[in-house]
């Protein structure tokens, strides 16, 4: 049995079902992130004055991974307008550069996950505070005491606000410290669980990564395997195009608001 | 099966697609820039962003979404994602201003 209207337009809605499908799914893409930017305002505004962080954030990265993805919704709008164009070749031209676009954005993201995962912050009983990346790590845990030593490249601050906001506060150069585990009284690394500006940048960010992920197997199928329906099917095939680009392009508009928010505000 | 008809618009419509990826990169370098100018407050820093990133959003989804120019079903499941949206939006503020009784805050 045939599937009804994925190239033929519905009567009744002047659409072919797939087009319906993805834009209903997409209105509740909509209100799933929509859910997670109102918990990120929620936290944002009950953090205490200070606490909030600024300039934790690669900046040029961010930026970069925003240009990345903006080239990569341009690719995927000429695929489509290339098989329109029955221009076959352009169309596996330009998906390429999509799919290469997907990859250097997660291979940027990756990079700035693994960052935060080796940055640690110490707290030290003489009420001072240690941060920065880790060189060495000979530490053991038993309980709430350590052993052995840590060297960390980074600072000593008397304040831990001036970890928070790093945008008001400079860095002094950074240097290897050498910490023994009699010094800390607690540690961690800037993983989710360190406060909650991380636990909302690593939710929304690796919410968004799986979806550039998912999209990007959806596309990487389209123009391996998938891309022989273009041989019997060409307008099936061109719809299909037209869907995932649709799909592409949400992925782009929400980090569009993902990196202002928790890059550069 | 024949393959698709040559669009008659499609070398427009790429010069179309081009203006707005230049538009999107503007924007992006605007976003960065305006980040590091020291507004008498930081609301304003947050207003110049999202404006900026709102302005971003809409050309993606009205020319590369091809929003502009769609069919009204499209326009009604919008329609009522728009009022979720902003349903949602509201009451996150309106929790802002609407603590329990005996809540400490900051």
């Amino acid at each position: 049995m045939d599937i009804p209207y994925t190239v033929e337009l519905r009567p009744d809605t002047g659409l072919y079902n797939a087009k319906v499908g993805i834009w209903l799914f997409l209105a509740s893409e909509v209100m799933l992130f929509g859910a997670l930017f109102s918990a990120y305002i929620l936290l944002r505004v009950g953090a205490p004055e200070g606490y909030w962080p600024h300039g934790w954030l690669n900046v040029p990265l961010g930026t970069a991974n925003t240009l990345v993805l903006i080239t990569s919704s341009i690719t995927t709008v000429l695929a489509w307008v290339s098989l329109k164009a029955n221009q076959f070749g352009r169309f596996k031209l330009f998906h390429a550069i999509t799919l290469l676009c997907a990859l250097v954005f997660v291979g940027i993201k990756s990079f700035e996950y693994h960052d935060k995962f080796v940055h640690y912050e110490f707290t030290l009983k003489n009420g001072k505070f240690a941060d920065g990346h880790m060189v060495e790590n000979k530490l053991k845990q038993d309980g709430n005491s350590f052993t052995g030593y840590a060297v960390i490249r980074g600072h000593v601050v008397e304040d831990e606000r001036e970890l928070y906001d790093l945008n008001a506060h400079k860095a002094p150069a950074h240097e290897d410290i050498r910490i023994d585990g009699a010094q800390i009284a607690k540690m961690g690394n800037y993983g989710p669980w360190h406060n909650t500006y991380t636990a909302i940048y690593f939710t929304l960010t690796g919410l968004h990564a799986l979806h550039v992920i998912g999209g990007a197997i959806v596309i990487g199928f389209l123009w391996g395997p998938g891309s022989k329906l273009w041989e019997t099917d060409p307008e099936r095939f061109t719809n299909r195009i037209e869907i995932s680009g649709l799909f592409w392009h949400f992925v782009d508009l929400i980090w569009i608001f993902l990196f202002p928010v928790l890059y550069l505000l | 099966m024949s393959k698709n008809e040559n669009h008659p618009a499609t070398a427009h419509s790429v010069r179309g697609y081009l203006i707005v990826y230049v538009a999107l990169i503007v924007g992006t370098i605007l976003t960065v820039w305006a980040s590091f100018i020291h507004f008498p407050s930081r609301e304003i820093n947050i207003v110049v962003a999202l404006v900026i990133a709102g302005t971003k959003g809409s050309l993606v989804a009205a020319y590369f979404m091809h929003l502009i120019s769609e069919r009204k079903m499209i326009y009604s499941v919008l329609s009522c994602t728009a009022i979720f949206f902003t349903g949602l939006m509201a009451l996150t503020l309106w929790a802002l201003h609407d603590f329990p009784s005996l809540t400490v805050t900051h």
